[in-house]
């Protein structure tokens, strides 16, 4: 049994990460416009397919074709903001909820289109590949995905915390009018920000795909995953959401494992409970200071 | 100006959604070359283009969870209503289908049949993919005395409501993995598995088939080595199939449609986990879209399924079918996924059952339904208990074998070959 739940912890930390990704597009794109994307979920699949795409029309391997569809997701998530969010003036929380999860179904109509709705998973080597640890074998591609959490969030970090463009960004975070009054320019901000909450969805997409079969209606499963990761880090938080994410499967896994996959995610959202009557704003939720 | 940008918007997603919705509401049935049915046309083709359309009202899952599964229902219902269209129609009627899409969801199912039968006055109801959709579905189509022939609705709750409108064509699911059971029991002692795991999603479909398989292995003298059950909003399979890996079991029984299937293979080929038999409910009957999934045939070899029907059977108007099908829709036999021929089957059971009551009279289609009749299906012969279940149909066991799925068990089934035991090492 404990080595059922030392490879529950590793599985959840690797897989942890993979959503991570995920999740922090989601989260930075509430946090600096104040906006749900609903559409998070379904960006998430569309880059698995771009992968797919790329892989099974050009042979290009996965992790390179990245360098593709993350600057084209990014192009995307500017378009959307530009065009479907920015013009959103009053009521934006509520309003961009029913505008991003319309954007989620016209994705999941056109992947249906273009992809079918048969389920289809990513292949290579490194998903296949595994690494002998004792007696568990560790699959290269939750190394691999891992290393590329965490370089896309060390990017990140430094993008958000070294440069010019991090600060005015986490000044639209912490308070947008005051941001807009000391010459920032917030709606800029804002579209690149989103553009690099898609862009994160492609990586974040592409890792998916290679451990879970996924078709077009995949992103219902998980946008409702990644808003309770968001909620556990706290809305708006970037050091949140990678713990959170961790957290959360650990949690389903060790309790799937010693208990039963039945009561896995009753657990989870048990702590999460209690953790909010703790920490109404999350483990690392800002939502005061963003109330001035 | 704000009211205008939102205008605007709300009329482009609207233009969009409407141009990227998959469902097809309603279809008719152009004619395509199809062979003739088992039912001799009532009618020429001439007097059926004079008189309007017997209307088949229909809710299908063509988004959401069960989209892949509800698309090939379609292409089954669509290709019976193009043979019979072919043939002449229905009591000299052609036949038009109103497909509309449920999204998967058991509410958006009900408000769908309840439309269908009041606002588009449908003559009668085809069923829904699933378990889950069918029972709402039936309860619905009951309270307007509509009978609610379905191929995808097998799971028992459906069949415990008391009600007697509804039937399902095809194997009823409790017993699908039976002939996996008698298979198993029939090796030698000295191979014969001692030990066995499942895992099951709680799904209406799937844990039935488990629970009576694991109960007869039992029986058996297999014992059990690890059981689970798993909530249908699983994602991460790892940890189950972890316990699974652990039990050393030497027989696996996975309650899965493909999804979950494929978690759980990739598991045990990144863990060099090897059982002798692995078998699920669903997954490896998807031809095609099964060995891309898992990455290949190769991958596939020796994986076992149960099912009631496959392309190479010898039933009644199967072979004309299957090349109907790939006429159409292009592929191989092997592509074909099982539940096409379960839509064509509950269209070829209405069928037989309207001609020869000589009547849309839904009334009547329930009791001649009943009357202990037997029908011809692409799956094999259709008769009816009294609950609504299939008695007279075949579970079939079968395996991939260098590339195809073809029947290993009973011996004696059209095309059966030798089954390959125990299974090899995943390449």
């Amino acid at each position: 049994m404990a080595q059922l739940i030392l490879e529950a912890i590793i599985t959840g930390i690797l897989s942890g990460a993979v959503y991570a990704l995920m999740a922090s597009g989601l989260t930075l794109i509430f946090g600096v416009m104040e906006i749900i994307n609903i559409a998070q979920g379904a960006l998430v699949i569309l880059g698995a397919y771009l992968s797919y795409a790329l892989q099974d029309k050009f042979h290009i391997d996965l992790f390179m074709g990245l360098l593709l569809t993350m600057p084209v997701m990014f192009l995307l998530g500017l378009l959307i903001e530009i065009v479907l969010i920015r013009p959103l003036k009053r009521d934006r929380t509520m309003l961009s909820i029913l505008v991003t999860f319309a954007i989620a179904l016209i994705i999941e109509g056109v992947l249906g289109v273009f992809f079918g709705t048969n389920y289809v998973q990513l292949h290579s080597w490194y998903i296949d590949s595994t690494i002998q640890i004792g007696d568990y074998y560790l699959s290269y591609i939750y190394i691999f995905g891992f290393v590329l959490s965490l370089i896309l969030l060390g990017l990140l970090y430094f993008l958000l915390y070294r440069t010019k463009f991090g600060f005015g960004l986490r000044a639209s975070m912490q308070n947008r009018t005051a941001a807009e009054l000391i010459g920032i320019d917030v709606e800029r901000v804002s579209a690149i920000t989103f553009g690099i909450g898609v862009a994160l969805a492609a990586a974040g997409g592409m890792a998916y795909g290679a451990t879970s079969a996924f078709n077009p209606a995949s992103h219902l499963d998980l946008i409702s995953r990644l808003l309770v990761i968001i909620i556990l880090g706290g809305m708006g938080s970037m050091k949140g959401a990678p713990i959170a994410s961790v957290v959360m499967l650990v949690i389903e896994d060790v309790t799937s494992v010693i208990w039963s996959p039945v009561w896995a995610n009753t657990v989870f959202f048990a702590l999460l409970v209690v953790i909010l009557l703790v920490r109404p704003r999350g483990l690392f939720g800002q939502l005061e200071s963003r109330k001035q | 100006m704000n009211k205008r940008i939102v205008f605007v918007f709300a009329l482009v997603v609207a233009l969009l959604l409407a141009s990227c919705a998959p469902a097809a509401t309603p279809t008719s049935a152009p004619p395509t070359a199809a062979p003739a049915t088992s039912v001799p046309a009532p009618t020429t083709a001439a007097t059926a283009t004079q008189a309007p359309p017997i209307k088949i009202g229909i809710s299908l899952s063509l988004s959401g969870d069960f989209s892949a599964d509800g698309m090939a229902f379609q292409q089954g219902y669509q290709l019976w209503a193009d043979m019979v269209n072919k043939n002449g129609g229905l009591l000299g009627r052609q036949v038009q289908l109103d497909i509309v899409s449920d999204a998967s969801s058991p509410d958006q199912v009900q408000t769908n049949y309840q439309k269908l039968i009041t606002v588009d006055k449908v003559d009668l109801v085809f069923g829904p993919f699933s378990t889950l959709l069918t029972k709402p579905s039936s309860v619905v189509a009951n309270r307007y005395g509509y009978a609610l022939v379905e191929g995808a609705g097998g799971g028992p709750s459906v069949f415990t409501q008391g009600l007697n409108n509804v039937f399902d064509v095809s194997l009823p699911v409790a017993n699908n993995l039976t002939s996996f059971v008698q298979y198993i029991l029939s090796l030698p002692p000295a191979q014969r598995p001692t030990t066995a795991a499942y895992a099951t999603e709680d799904d209406p479909f799937t844990q039935p088939q488990v629970d009576l398989a694991k109960q007869q292995l039992e029986a058996g003298g297999v014992k059990t080595a690890s059981y689970q059950v798993y909530p249908a909003e699983t994602t991460d399979f790892n940890p189950i199939g972890d316990k699974i890996i652990a039990s050393k079991a030497q027989v696996v029984v996975v309650g899965t449609l493909l999804p979950d299937f494929t978690a759980f293979l990739q598991r045990f080929r990144q863990q060099h986990y090897n059982p002798q038999a692995f078998i699920a409910t669903a997954g490896p009957d998807q031809g095609d879209a099964f060995t891309k999934a898992i990455g290949g045939a190769n991958v596939a070899e020796a994986i076992m399924v149960p099912n009631g029907w496959y392309a190479g059977s010898n039933n009644p108007g199967n072979a004309d079918m299957v090349k109907a099908y790939i006429a159409q829709y292009g592929g191989t036999p092997d592509s074909i996924s099982s539940d096409v021929p379960e839509a064509v089957s509950v269209g070829q059971v209405v069928e037989q059952a309207v001609t020869k009551i000589n009547s849309l009279d839904n009334a009547k289609l329930i009791a001649e339904l009943h009357s202990g009749d037997t029908f011809n299906s692409v799956q094999g012969d259709v008769k009816f208990d009294s609950t609504g279940q299939n008695v007279a149909a075949l579970a079939y066991l079968f395996q991939w074998q260098n590339g195809s799925l073809v029947p290993i068990f009973p011996a004696n089934a059209a095309g059966a070959v030798q089954p390959e035991f125990p299974k090899p090492n995943w390449p």
